[in-house]
């Protein structure tokens, strides 16, 4: 009786989830992209997340009591990510498109500069381990605060917000070595350990 | 240290830009999700069957009623229009990825939307 009264007509239904679709698309395939590193893949993994999501739809509706559900949509990205990927490489397989990163004019200096820093937080991201990376994606990449991003990746408030501290002073340090470096090898000298 | 310190943050926030979809995803997927919306459930049992019916679709089928869902079956003739000869590998990775992630699916919601 209860489940029969929580039933929407279909039709409502599937207008909430187009209104769903249209508002995360962006976030989806943001995070689909920077999870594994090229736009063909992330392109399937969209797809694939959003096909899933509406499967699951009436059930996520009824159950949030009215929570955002981008955190429920992101988890299926990332389980559907980690399913698809288990068997390859646990990193992306290719280096995130550079064209990308920076989307703003710039000097040619700037740019040079710009777009070598970039690339060395960039290469940094896709060092860390797998939760650290994600954790940094949610945040960054889609904006997500602390509890999105813990419900997201199935985490108490307190250890997200921890992993995420975490996370981004490992990736300080590997931007900062790895800028060490390579400055080093540019004057051939071997880098300091 | 002191190098990266004072705005890492913002770029960080400038590295990992929110990356716009192609326009040819939306429609692509637009498309295919609306049509699912408008049809019933045995709208949809005839068009997976109906579909079934060309060879050219039977590759990517079989693995969606491996997965078991009309959406994962949208999904996979929505690709087998999209590509064609995919490999083997490529038929068991996305057919074990679509198994797990129905097995996990119903217990993450469950899990994320059911405490506060």
């Amino acid at each position: 009786m209860a489940e029969q009264l929580s039933q929407k007509p279909k039709a409502q239904l599937d207008a909430e989830f187009s209104d769903l679709y249209r508002a995360h698309l962006r976030d989806v395939y943001s995070y689909a992209y920077y999870r594994v590193g090229d736009h063909h893949d992330a392109e399937d993994l969209t797809e694939q997340t959003f096909l899933q999501a509406y499967r699951h739809f009436e059930r996520a509706q009824r159950e949030s009591n009215g929570r955002p559900l981008r955190p429920w949509l992101i988890r299926i990205a990332h389980n559907l990510a980690a399913n698809l990927y288990r068997d390859r490489a646990r990193k992306p397989a290719s280096p995130i498109d550079e064209t990308t990163v920076l989307a703003s004019p710039h000097t040619t200096e700037q740019l040079v500069e710009g777009r070598d820093e970039l690339s060395r937080v960039l290469d940094g991201v896709r060092l860390l381990p797998d939760d650290r990376r994600e954790a940094l994606i949610m945040r960054f990449a889609l904006g997500m605060d602390n509890r999105e991003i813990a419900r997201a990746l199935g985490r108490s408030d307190g250890a997200t917000k921890v992993l995420i501290h975490r996370a981004i002073k490992q990736l300080e340090e590997l931007v900062v070595e790895h800028g060490g470096s390579e400055r080093s090898s540019r004057n051939g000298r071997s880098p300091a350990v | 240290m002191s190098e990266a310190a004072p705005n890492f943050e913002g770029l960080l926030r400038e590295a990992l830009a929110p990356v716009e979809p192609p326009a040819d995803l939306v429609k692509r997927l637009e498309g295919p999700l609306m049509s699912i919306t408008e049809m019933a459930a045995d709208e949809l049992e005839a068009w997976e069957l109906s579909a079934m019916r060309d060879p050219r679709n039977w590759a990517r089928p079989a693995v969606a009623l491996v997965a078991g869902g009309v959406a994962g079956a949208a999904l996979v003739l929505l690709r087998a229009r999209r590509r064609t000869g995919p490999t083997q590998t490529g038929l068991g990775e996305l057919r074990d990825a679509a198994e797990q992630t129905i097995r996990d699916l119903g217990r993450d919601t469950r899990r994320l939307l059911g405490d506060r």
